[in-house]
Parts: structure tokens; C-alpha cells; sequence
């Protein structure tokens, strides 16, 4: 893609995250942080494709998971320890601020 | 199933609006859960799309996200209230190295790959950012977890001769490694030697910050984490990475600067300088002496019988001694009272953002009783008594009247205005800044010497006594 296209989405989201997040309200600033980091997860999408892609022609098997016959090149553990990574942010995230927020929740 | 890019784009495109709007949905406490629950659902669809966007070896990204679910799960029910912010600075950290992780993968896959031509500039120049700011965030992070864990690191500044030019000397060389790496890509390990020093500055810019720092350093972490898949977005040319990070790098550079705001201290003040350093000797004898007045749980009991307006001003030391749940009883018996009982709650309180707030709504503090600094101060002059648990630096006077003080201009609540302020602590000694504060000595003010828990359970006791 053409890198000013990018560029201009990059810019634009920043715009829109700063309009959107300076009205959150400061009782919420913890959920939003765990809320937001959860997002920033999104890195696992990057993730799944160097983990599941297929082996490119140069590639190497550099780990066999004993067991699983799962042959790994150096690239996809990579990727497969950024999975395991990235959904610890986005399922940890995501919980926990779920666990907050319902403590927020209106005791009548 | 692998279906067309167009269709995988307006997935991207949903996950993204669904981010967007369950931000939005966090500006209030009653629409913040769907808000979550929304973004949730934008990383689902996300991920959908991703798996269905190509032939992907299945086994494996199942058995990752097995392990990573399984671990995060975990991690999000396990952990306490109080530990907040270290699960947020861990899961920051996290979101840094696989941010890492994957533009390394791609550096070296499109290196290995005959049949692709060499990454070309936008990309080399993107992965060599994702590595540098995925370096620092995990090792910053790391060390920041340490730090409010009390594991590894020692929560006060580490300071030392000469710690700046380190830093730029660690910064100037990842530039070096980032224009060598772009220059000739094919020679990968570059790329991690460019993640270890990140790694290394990462590290040094973190412990160099004390504990009363953190709400800033957890803040600015989390906008890295954001801006490190933005980086890794344009590794892949990936418009939902580039649209969810930079939705995070706003949100945590805006709770950074709010974070400095409270505290009338630059950012640069607060990473590279500052007061975390200085052990104040000056013994506050001057201050102090003979002035303080000390007071006992059953005589506070007495004093609350009295009041009408009662306003709770926590800090982290109400964190530390678990109070938050004697504090609860004691809110519930005087509001059966008819007492008004408020919170007022200073930005930089705790060791995150809105830290104190979490605390007290996990007792069950309804939340339209938590006031904002702000809003309360006005006010403060109706209070009968003002209870101080925990907190220092944030509701001391120098702040106002001695322009040479480290925390001179630093917004604080103003608690000297009310008929009786109540400290309750441990000692008189100073706060993170290492000050003495002048109102320990107020002529309307009275020490509680003890635990934040056992204080408040005592006069608990003694008001139920009473009646």
C-alpha cells in the first residue's frame, strides 16, 4: 500500500483516539488503560500470519515440537511466541478490565 | 476457507470502527462495559479474518492461542485489586514483545525469500521501529512491573553520574543499527542486536524512576505498546493495526500528560529528573515542632458523631494496608447516619491511573461518590472533617505557598480548609517528594498515628459502641 495512505490512517486514528479518549472521565482511567492495552493486542493479528505462513524456500526447520510433529523455521516460532504473547494481552486485557467495570456497576 | 482481500479489509474495517466506538463507550460507567465488550468483539472479528485471509497452518495458531488464553485467563481473574498496576505494566510489556517478535519474523522471512524482492524502505524503516519501541516497552515494562511488585528492582530511583549520556549514547547507536539495518537488511542479527540495547535503555529509563513515578511511566508504557503495533502495522501494511495502535498511543499519551498536569512537572522532568532522587535530610523539627497534635480512633469516632460532611482523601498507603474494605463499613454507618460521606480523588493517587477509584469501587463504594479534585476543592471550606489515609505529597500546602518547594504549583486537595483534618499514619515521615508537610502541624489538624486498616476498624468500632 502506498505508504502516504498509511501514513494519512495513522495520523487520522491519532486524531480520532485523542477525541474519543480525552472524554473518558478519570474514575475510569484504570479500565481504560487495561481497555486500550487489550487493544493494542491487536499485534496477534502480525502474529498469526508469521506463526501460520508457510515456509518460504530458504527457510529452515529450526524446532520440531516433539509430540505434535510441528515443524517450526526460526520465523514462525517467532511468530508463534508473539501468539502466545499477544493473546495473553488481548484475553488478560479484555478480562480484566471486564472485572473492574463491574465493580463500576450502579449498586441499587 | 481463504476468502478475498476486500472482504477481509471491511472485516479490518469493523474491527476498527467496534475499537473506536467502545472507547467511546468507556466515557461513561454505565455504557463501559458494552464498551468492552465491543472491543472485544473488534479483536474477534479481527482474528477471524486474519486466520481466513490466507492458507494458515492451523494446528499451530490454535495451540498458541490455547496457551496464551489459558495464561492470560488466568493472570486476569487471579489477580488482585490492589496489583492493578503491575498486571497492566506485564501486559504492556507484552503487547511490546510481540511486536518485536513479528517484525523480526518478517525481516527474515522476506530476507530468505528468492521469489519476493527485498523489503523496501517504508517497511525496513517500520521494522526497525517496531523492534526499538518494542524493545523498550517490555524491558520498561518489565522493570516498572519489578518496581510495583517489589521483586528485582528497588522501588526508589536508581541513580547514577553521568546516567544521561548513557542514554543517548544507547539511543544514538539504535539509530546507527536502524540505518545500518535499512541500508543492507539481509544481515538479520542486526535487527537483534538493535531489540537488545532497545532492550537495555528500556530498562535503564525505568529504574531510574521511583515509585510515586509510576502513574507516569505505566501511562507513557501503554502509549509505546500502542505506538510499537502501530510500527508493526506498518511492517505489514496493516490499516487495523495502524487504526488500534494509534487509538492506543493517543489514549496513553494523553493519560501521561494528565498524569504530569497533577503533578506541575514536565514529562522530561519526570523520566530524566526530578525529585524521586533527593532523601531530603532536613529534618522537619522546624516544621513540626510541638505543634502536632495526636489523636486516637475512639476520639475520631466522637468527632464524626458530630459532623454533617465527612470527605475520605485516600492514597497509596490505603492501597498498602488493604483498607478500602474497613474504609467501605465505615462509609456505610455514616451514611445510615445521614452523614455525607464523599471520596476526593487526586489524579497522580496510587501508583496508576485512577487507581484509587478501582480500589474503592471493588468495596462497593458507589462511584458518584468519588470526586474529582476539581470538583471538590471548592467546597472543601463546608467539610467537617476530612479524613487523610494514606496520602501525603497530594494534599500538602507548600504546594500553594512556598514557590521553592519540589512540588511547588502541583495541584493538591486542599484539606487545611476543612473545620478538622485527620491524618491517619503510620509516622511524620515525608512522602515520596521527602519534604515535611506544614499541615501535620495545622492548628485544625490531628495526627492518627497506625495502620490505615486497624485505625479505621477501631473507629468502626467505637461509632457502632456509641449508639
Amino acid at each position: 500500500m502506498d505508504f502516504v495512505v498509511i501514513l494519512t490512517i495513522f495520523v487520522l486514528a491519532i486524531f480520532v483516539g485523542w477525541e474519543v479518549i480525552t472524554k473518558v472521565p478519570p474514575i475510569l482511567h484504570t479500565p481504560l488503560m487495561s481497555g486500550s492495552n487489550a487493544i493494542s493486542g491487536i499485534t496477534i493479528v502480525g502474529a498469526l500470519l508469521s506463526a501460520g505462513g508457510a515456509m518460504v524456500a530458504n527457510e529452515h526447520v529450526f524446532l520440531t515440537i516433539p509430540g505434535l510433529e510441528i515443524h517450526l523455521s526460526l520465523a514462525k516460532l517467532l511468530g508463534f511466541s508473539a501468539v502466545i504473547f499477544a493473546t495473553i494481552n488481548v484475553v488478560g486485557g479484555f478480562l480484566v478490565t471486564h472485572r473492574m467495570l463491574e465493580m463500576f456497576k450502579r449498586k441499587d | 476457507m481463504v476468502l478475498p482481500q476486500a472482504i477481509i479489509n471491511i472485516a479490518y474495517l469493523i474491527a476498527s470502527i467496534l475499537f473506536i466506538a467502545g472507547l467511546k463507550g468507556l466515557s461513561h460507567p454505565r455504557t463501559a462495559i458494552r464498551g468492552n465488550l465491543m472491543g472485544g468483539l473488534g479483536m474477534l472479528i479481527a482474528i477471524l479474518a486474519t486466520v481466513a485471509s490466507k492458507k494458515l497452518d492451523l494446528e499451530l495458531i490454535i495451540l498458541g492461542i490455547v496457551v496464551g488464553s489459558a495464561i492470560g485467563a488466568v493472570l486476569a481473574t487471579k489477580i488482585q485489586m490492589t496489583a492493578m498496576p503491575q498486571m497492566v505494566a506485564l501486559l504492556n510489556g507484552f503487547g511490546g514483545i510481540a511486536s518485536v517478535l513479528v517484525a523480526g519474523a518478517e525481516l527474515l522471512k522476506s530476507v530468505l525469500n528468492p521469489e519476493t524482492p527485498d523489503p523496501d524502505l517504508q517497511t525496513l524503516v517500520a521494522i526497525a521501529a517496531s523492534g526499538f519501541i518494542g524493545g523498550v516497552t517490555f524491558w520498561g515494562s518489565l522493570v516498572a512491573f519489578g518496581k510495583l511488585q517489589g521483586v528485582g528492582v528497588p522501588d526508589r530511583p536508581v541513580r547514577y553520574s553521568g546516567e544521561q549520556i548513557v542514554k543517548v549514547l544507547l539511543l544514538l547507536i539504535s539509530i546507527a543499527l536502524a540505518v545500518l539495518i535499512v541500508m543492507d537488511p539481509h544481515d538479520t542479527y542486526l535487527y537483534w542486536v538493535l531489540a537488545g540495547v532497545a532492550s537495555v535503555l528500556g530498562v535503564l529509563l525505568v529504574i531510574a524512576i521511583g515509585g510515586a513515578d509510576m502513574p507516569v511511566v505505566i501511562a507513557l508504557l501503554n502509549s509505546y505498546s500502542g505506538l510499537a503495533a502501530a510500527a508493526t502495522g506498518f511492517v505489514l501494511s496493516n490499516n487495523v493495526l495502524i487504526i488500534a495502535g494509534s487509538l492506543v498511543g493517543a489514549s496513553g499519551i494523553i493519560l501521561t500528560d494528565i498524569m504530569c498536569r497533577a503533578m506541575n512537572r514536565s514529562l522530561a522532568n519526570v523520566l530524566f529528573g526530578g525529585f524521586g532522587e533527593i532523601v531530603i535530610s532536613s529534618t522537619g523539627d522546624d516544621v513540626y515542632g510541638g505543634k502536632v497534635k495526636s489523636t486516637s480512633a475512639e476520639e475520631l469516632a466522637m468527632l464524626l458523631e458530630t459532623a454533617q460532611r465527612v470527605v475520605f482523601v485516600p492514597g497509596y498507603g490505603m492501597a498498602v494496608s488493604q483498607a478500602q474494605h474497613a474504609v467501605r463499613d465505615m462509609f456505610n454507618l455514616l451514611e445510615s447516619r445521614g452523614i455525607t460521606v464523599e471520596f476526593a480523588i487526586h489524579p497522580v493517587a496510587g501508583r496508576m491511573p485512577g487507581h484509587m477509584n478501582v480500589l474503592l469501587a471493588e468495596a462497593d463504594i458507589p462511584y458518584d461518590k468519588l470526586i474529582e479534585m476539581d470538583d471538590i476543592n471548592p467546597t472543601m471550606g463546608q467539610v467537617d472533617v476530612a479524613i487523610v489515609l494514606g496520602a501525603n505529597d497530594v494534599v500538602n500546602p507548600l504546594a500553594r505557598t512556598d514557590p521553592k518547594s519540589p512540588i511547588a504549583g502541583m495541584p493538591i486537595i486542599d484539606v487545611d480548609r476543612a473545620k478538622t483534618v485527620i491524618i491517619i499514619k503510620r509516622s511524620l515521615s515525608p512522602g515520596f517528594a521527602g519534604i515535611p508537610n506544614p499541615l501535620f502541624a495545622a492548628d485544625n489538624a490531628l495526627m492518627l498515628f497506625g495502620d490505615g486498616k486497624k485505625v479505621i476498624q477501631e473507629c468502626v468500632a467505637a461509632l457502632k459502641e456509641a449508639s
